[in-house]
């Protein structure tokens, strides 16, 4: 088996007297894509925000690769807390796809794709535009490069948005409910990008969505997850039509009648 | 001589008032300056620097304009000769100095709550394409945080230019000055004063125009309407 590219080992997290993640065991493998579904408040998006380092852990080790995202290794080998300066360097392995977009709404389309490009990765003014031409172009909407944000769609912000992480390149892509802040009728173009994205990359995905069609569409791999750990995990195929946990049977019928 | 008429009173008011435009300018152009450092200088990681802002601030909105002028002007060169140093200020340099400290004190506040009111997500989302706190503050928060804090500069520059008839009080021959004298040398104070308060109220609508025009410039890629 190959070494996986996202490990969570025993992680806890807790927001004051109260724990989201509670020894939290959790790996992925690189190009794997994977799904996180699960009841409201029960640490999904906070699986994510700690990869992306938006929230820091109370306890256990996240490892990227092979070195820990928020220790680095001591002269000694232990692990000590994590520096700005190695969670700068980690962070060029992430991207992040938010639920409510978070575009700059004072660049134009093409300068939030360039931006952190050319002053974080110091690309070259002209090959980063290329390259966010290019990527407008996957996501199609090329003729909306001098626009800024306010006079797009939400549906089209939230494709700016995925080109805009993919422009740093990251090996491992984070999306938190990337549709559930859109109109029902603009929710199909971005999980078609999305789709498209997992078909043709070998890029790691993690997804958290409420859209359980499109999970068992787009997904390797679906994890439920339930008061801060995950309770079952298995092919989509399996999880989805044949849950062992009473916890997922009950989950999947809730959402599956909602829907 | 007592036969002045009003429009013999405007070449001498319109001197006084270059002399107000002049201390306006100079001082809400300083005054801006001192708020961004001064508010940035709050919310900087640095201690000390966050510490100096704080005082600043703090002294320079705790304390009246008046008596800072006076300071500055009169008890400064005298601190200025006990230990060796000239620091005779021109009234014209205390009077521009003294606005601009305290606008400035005022406008770091301004600063500072315009930048906190950026929101997190935009933030979070510099930092998820591992933007530095410098990059994230300049290129990000900044140009959002810089339209909201048209409305109360505006207000401040106002402030500023009323504030400016206090430095007459250093023999500074601005507008309030010129009229005083006209109003010793005449007695006609209905018609000079009538004649002061148009044109410090002129001088206030231009002033709001240009602010206008500046806050549509760093606005420009909101809604219209905004
Ligand atoms: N900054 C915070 N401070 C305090 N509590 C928090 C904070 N962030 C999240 N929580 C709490 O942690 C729990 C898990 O939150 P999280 O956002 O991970 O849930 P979720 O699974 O993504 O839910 P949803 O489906 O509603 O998005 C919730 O109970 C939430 O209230
Ligand atoms: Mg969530």
């Amino acid at each position: 088996m190959t070494e996986p590219i996202i490990r969570f080992e025993k992680v806890v997290k807790r927001f004051g007297d109260v724990t989201v993640l509670d020894g939290l065991d959790f790996t992925v493998a690189p190009g794997e894509k994977v799904t996180i579904i699960g009841p409201s408040g029960s640490g999904k998006s906070t699986i994510l925000r700690i990869l992306m380092t938006l929230e820091d852990i109370s306890d256990g080790v996240v490892w990227v690769g092979d070195e820990p995202l928020w220790h680095e290794k001591a002269a000694d080998g232990t692990l000590k807390p994590a520096s700005e300066a190695h969670l700068h360097r980690m962070r060029t392995r992430l991207g992040m796809v938010f639920q409510s977009f978070n575009l700059f709404p004072h660049m134009t389309v093409l300068r939030n794709i360039t931006e952190a490009p050319v002053h974080v990765l110091k690309v070259g003014k002209a090959e980063a535009r290329e390259r966010a031409m290019g990527l407008l172009d996957m996501v199609g909407l090329t003729e909306h490069a001098d626009k800024f944000p306010y006079q797009l769609s939400g549906g089209q912000q939230q494709r700016v948005a995925i080109a805009r992480a993919l422009a740093m390149r990251p090996d491992i892509l984070l999306f938190d409910e990337p549709t559930s802040a859109l109109d029902p009728e603009l929710v199909g173009e971005v999980q078609e990008v999305i789709r498209k994205l997992a078909e043709e990359h070998d890029l790691t995905m993690l997804l958290v969505t409420h859209e359980m069609r499109f999970a068992r569409e787009i997904s390797d791999r679906v994890c439920f997850i339930d008061a801060g750990a995950i309770r079952e995990e298995g092919a989509p195929e399996e999880l989805f039509t044949a849950p062992t946990e009473e916890r997922t049977q009950d989950f999947l019928r809730a959402v599956l009648d909602d829907g | 001589m007592n036969e002045m008429t009003w429009t013999d009173y405007l070449p001498v008011l319109w001197e006084g008032a270059w002399v107000t435009i002049q201390l306006t300018f100079w001082s809400t152009i300083f005054g801006a300056l001192l708020s961004f450092a001064a508010g940035l200088g709050k919310l900087s990681s640095n201690r000390a620097l966050r510490w100096l802002s704080v005082a600043y601030i703090e002294v320079f909105r705790g304390t009246s304009l008046l008596v800072q002028l006076f300071w500055l002007y009169f008890a400064l060169p005298l601190v200025g000769e006990a230990i060796g140093v000239n620091l005779r200020l021109p009234p014209v340099v205390a009077g521009i100095l003294a606005l601009s400290l305290n606008i400035g004190a005022y406008g770091a506040e301004v600063v500072r709550g315009a930048v906190q009111a950026v929101a997190r997500s935009q933030y979070e989302a510099a930092k998820a394409l591992n933007c530095t706190r410098r990059q994230t503050l300049f290129r990000i928060a900044l140009p959002q945080a810089i339209p909201e804090m048209m409305p109360p500069f505006d207000n401040l520059a106002i402030q500023n230019l009323k504030d400016t008839a206090l430095v007459s009080l250093i023999s500074l021959a601005d507008l309030a000055m010129r009229a005083e004298q006209l109003r010793n040398y005449t007695q006609d104070s209905p018609t000079i004063y009538t004649l002061v308060i148009l044109m410090y109220f002129g001088m206030a609508l231009v002033l709001t125009a240009l602010m206008r025009l500046l806050a549509r410039g760093v606005g420009r890629w909101r809604p219209a309407g905004r």
